[in-house]
């Protein structure tokens, strides 16, 4: 059984940055969970394209009640395979990743910067637990991805990345909100001052 | 813009095996390097990067069967043939 997720995300980059940042996106605030990385095979293939396969630790505390169907040493930290094609004719990236410690119990995998997963899971009777599990990391897991990109985008082209976008418009949407409120107290006091007249 | 900013940017991971970690940020700013300025531009000159490629290697292998890391075994891509058509 396997679950399908789809999702796409934009990055205000061209293409060659993009490349250029996948490879060095690590560490950024958001990559707190992850704590190694290493290039294990890279080759251009006759048709010009890079490939690659990339090794990441990370953390990843599985919730207790999957802990149980773990072998011990997986409890704590996991192994990522992260293979990638870039292709500079076409402009294309593709990546795909798994991860090596889960394989048995779960596969998810993306690909391209609009990125898909398919989770699958064959244990009996925790399939779907597994699966929906295993979605909700992965749609986290994607937002911190695009968070930590858009980080290392923007410090690569010398901006001060101090908050993402999505953080920027956090903050004027709650400056809005202050603004509106300092208004509404400042009118409320001029009416309580007009009382007293 | 140039790419001189692009690959400036040189915090860098640790590797998995403690001991390689020097080997592989030497290896990264060669890679980063030659990717942003020849590779993407169609530049086939050559990989200036291949020695110090494989002494990066040659430690993060070892590393890797100290650890017992199960990396062997699976095609490059493979899982993908579970992909479903869409």
């Amino acid at each position: 059984m396997v679950k399908y997720y789809c999702c796409a995300s934009l990055l205000k980059s061209t293409w060659d940055q993009v490349c250029v940042a996948f490879w060095q996106r690590y560490p950024n605030p958001y990559s707190n969970h992850v704590l190694t990385e290493d290039i294990l095979f890279r080759e251009v293939t006759p048709t010009n394209c890079l490939i690659s396969r990339r090794l990441l630790t990370k953390t990843s505390r599985a919730p207790r009640w999957m802990e149980r169907y773990l072998p011990k040493q997986m409890a704590s930290s996991a192994y990522i395979i992260e293979d990638s094609i870039v292709d500079p004719q076409k402009r294309t990236m593709t990546t795909l990743t798994w991860n090596i410690s889960h394989a048995r119990l779960m596969v998810p995998h993306w690909t391209e910067i609009k990125r898909e997963a398919w989770i699958s899971s064959n244990v009996y009777g925790l399939t779907r637990a597994i699966q929906e599990f295993g979605l909700a990391r992965f749609k986290n897991s994607i937002t911190k991805t695009m968070k930590g990109f858009e980080y290392v985008l923007a410090k690569m082209q010398g901006e001060t990345p101090s908050r993402t976008l999505t953080e920027t418009a956090t903050e004027r949407a709650r400056e809005t909100a202050l603004a509106a409120k300092e208004k509404a107290k400042d009118l409320a006091s001029h009416a309580q001052k007009n009382q007293y007249v | 813009m140039s790419y001189g900013i692009l690959y400036s940017y040189t915090i860098l991971m640790n590797s998995v095996g403690e001991a390689c970690t020097d080997l592989k940020r030497e290896y990264d700013q060669c890679f980063n390097r030659w990717f942003a300025e020849k590779f993407l531009k169609g530049d086939r000159s050559g990989d200036p990067c291949t020695e110090t490629f494989r002494k990066y290697q040659r430690c993060v292998q070892k590393a890797i069967k100290e650890k017992d890391i199960p990396i062997d075994g699976v095609d490059f891509m493979g899982p993908n043939k579970d992909k479903p058509d869409s």
